[in-house]
């Protein structure tokens, strides 16, 4: 589609009069003169102190037993469950920028995509917290693992849940693989640069002997390439999985086969609204408007608006369905959710997740960041209240009604997840200080008339 | 600043990515073979006690039946310690002054139960009814080991779950006729898996593997 800017060609991805030295000044600068803006340290203090929230409610949740959770029966899934889908799922868009992006030749992505597989793994990270701690014994984790076992028996393989430690196991694994085999040149760069002994040391030890040889430069490329490979049906499977966990039961509302799809573009969606909320920021805080362009911003307001489409068709299909089947019980349940005691959340979730972000088909919104930056926060809200209503209408009322309850989240429910967001935020901040946050010699690629490809075509 | 790495480095990393790969596996496989060594299972470390009871000199030497002392092994879900009544039956007679037994003596006196170190002991979470064992043909020596051989008492085998599955996944290979349950010396025949399928039938045993089977 062509925006109203009077010429043929696409915007540039990096603003012109760059050149490789300052590419490398601008951003290693930031990791290695020690010294970062005051809004760094407003931003990680704030993050830290929600982190220490999250260690006391983990204590004292461990201490105490899930009790102190407002899971009950029939809703035994309640808050951990939401959180670990919501944070899975925005991880899902450093994936896709990273790999898929990759393959198909997005030359736009290399400003976002370091940061955005940095978000991916702090996002698992966080996800990972839930489910560890809602086993209410998280010390025999390792009992999902299929071993050789004191109990002579396998997991239930036949369980979801099982599946969900296979798929979160391996996303964790290959994006955390392909977000450091994609820092070797950069931490090599570090290492060059570094002025004290412990710099040298430390990005010498990671960059693994980086030496920019040409037969270096081969193997990394064959390798980013295999791992984007490999990375990419991660990028629809994961979520898959995650949505089995509830279409593969026969509560009314789960058992639907457009759970994996719809999840995976509401993943999408989530994550890209997470890497806007994240990069207007960052670029804002250190004068990134070279590298991170009015254009990156214009084409993942773009993914948010697609994504946000399937979600909404998600939405409408799941009630016509039930209309359409004539279930006894699903209509009953879509008739709960959208008049019953979560009406409020359905609605909240209709006007923030559908009505809301359709402003982006606006061009003046797509270019304006504060507005870009509400309408991220709004999704980020309306894809957590998406799974709220999911894991809670459905568990409150199924087929009986003598099994039927309601549910309310208590303060540590909300202490432990605000307190995750405390932790997303402090790796995310101490990456910014310890790690080049966009990719240098990706970057130089880019540089008009340089070794690298020509600008793409997206537009 | 110069690199504070010599080249030689360069293979060290190297060997790093490999090295990490294996010491994760061997972790694990330490892990599993520590789990199932005698430190963590206990299987073959005699359990000192108040008084060293000797199942070898009472049963092997003085030719006492198990079920003298464990008189609920074949009617009770608990087999049971004995009384300190049991032990009086012959020690109010022979070794009276024995400073050995003086414990025995004294719990006799005051009425307060001796207290052995309990040697099999299923956790917590564990249905575990003894006398259904008995009856379907399982021996004392099948879990117990050759308890006519002990000086003291010690576990023989881990008590796993695994160890449990052995036996409740392919009982043919491990039970034997009802009157030879309390055959100390019982060997495998040559022909167990065909006697064992027989006395399957015959006792009318079930592959009981469903979870609440044990864990209620």
């Amino acid at each position: 589609m062509t925006e109203p800017q009077g010429v043929l060609k696409p915007d540039p991805v990096i603003e012109p009069g760059h050149d490789y030295g300052s590419i490398t000044e601008k951003i290693a600068s930031i990791v290695d003169t020690g010294r970062q803006p005051k809004f760094w340290w407003v931003g990680f203090g704030i993050g830290f102190a929600l982190m220490q929230l999250f260690l006391v409610s983990a204590v004292w949740l461990l201490w105490e037993g899930v009790g102190v959770w407002g899971i009950n029966n029939p809703v035994g899934w309640g808050f951990a469950i939401i959180n670990l889908v919501w944070w899975i799922g925005i991880g899902h868009a450093g994936t896709l920028i990273s790999a898929i992006l990759l393959l198909l030749r997005q030359d736009w992505r290399t400003s976002i995509n370091r940061f955005a597989e940095a978000m991916t793994l702090f996002a698992v990270a966080c996800a990972g917290m839930f489910p560890l701690l809602h086993m209410g014994r998280p010390w025999f984790f390792y009992w999902l693992i299929p071993y050789p076992n004191t109990f002579g028996m396998w997991p239930q393989f036949r369980s979801p849940l099982v599946w969900d430690v296979f798929a979160i196991s391996t996303y964790a694994t290959a994006s955390a693989l392909f977000w450091f085999i994609g820092l070797i040149p950069d931490l090599a760069t570090l290492r060059d640069r570094a002025t004290n002994r412990t710099g040298k040391f430390v990005y010498g030890l990671l960059s693994m002997g980086w030496r920019g040889s040409a037969v270096h430069w081969y193997r990394y490329e064959v390798a980013y390439l295999l791992l984007a490979g490999l990375a990419t049906p991660l990028v629809v499977s994961v979520h898959t999985v995650v949505s089995f966990d509830f279409a593969i039961g026969i509560i009314p509302g789960w058992h639907a086969t457009i759970f994996p799809p719809y999840f995976v573009a509401g993943a999408i969606y989530a994550g890209f609204a997470m890497v806007l909320t994240l990069a207007i920021p960052i670029r804002w805080m250190y004068g990134l408007h070279d590298f991170i362009t009015a254009r990156h911003l214009r084409n993942m307001a773009k993914v948010m608006l697609a994504t946000g489409l399937i979600v909404a068709y998600g939405y409408s299909m799941e009630a016509f369905m039930a209309w359409y089947s004539g279930a006894t019980y699903e209509t009953a349940m879509i008739e709960h959710r959208l008049f019953g005691s979560f009406a409020h959340i359905f609605w909240a979730l209709i006007a923030v997740n559908v009505v809301i972000p359709q402003v982006l088909w606006f061009p003046q919104v797509r270019r304006s960041t504060a507005a870009l930056f509400c309408v991220a926060m709004v999704v980020n809200v309306g894809m957590w209240l998406e799974r709220y209503l999911i894991v809670v209408t459905s568990l409150s009322k199924d087929f009986l009604p003598s099994s039927w309850g309601e549910y309310a989240a208590t303060r540590w429910d909300w202490a432990t997840y605000i307190g995750t967001i405390g932790l997303f935020l402090t790796l995310m901040f101490l990456f910014l200080r310890v790690l080049p946050l966009i990719s240098i010699f990706e970057m130089r690629t880019l540089v008009p008339g340089g070794a690298g490809k020509k600008g793409g075509d997206d537009e | 600043m110069s690199q504070i790495f010599h080249p030689s480095t360069n293979t060290l990393a190297r060997l790093s990515i490999f090295g990490a790969v294996f010491a994760a596996a061997a972790l694990a496989f330490a892990a599993g073979i520590f789990a199932r060594s005698s430190v963590a299972t206990g299987v073959g470390v005699a359990v000192r006690q108040e008084v060293p009871f000797s199942h070898k000199h009472h049963v092997e030497g003085l030719g006492l039946d198990c079920r003298y002392c464990h008189t609920g092994v074949e009617e009770s879900s608990f087999a049971g310690i004995p009384p300190t009544a049991t032990c009086m039956n012959c020690h109010s007679q022979i070794w009276v002054d024995s400073p050995m037994l003086e414990p025995v003596r004294e719990s006799f006196r005051t009425g307060d139960s001796l207290e052995w170190v309990r040697v099999h002991d299923l956790a917590d979470f564990v249905y575990f009814n003894h006398s259904v064992h008995v009856a379907k043909g399982v021996g004392c020596s099948t879990c117990h080991g050759q308890v006519d051989e002990m000086p003291l008492m010690w576990k023989e085998n881990s008590l796993y779950m695994e160890w449990c599955l052995d036996c409740h996944r392919q009982p043919e290979k491990f039970v034997r006729p009802r009157d030879e349950v309390f055959n100390m010396d019982w060997e495998t025949p040559p022909n167990q898996l065909e006697l064992g399928r027989h006395l399957v039938e015959q006792y009318d045993i079930e592959n009981l593997l469903s979870c609440s089977t044990c864990h209620r």
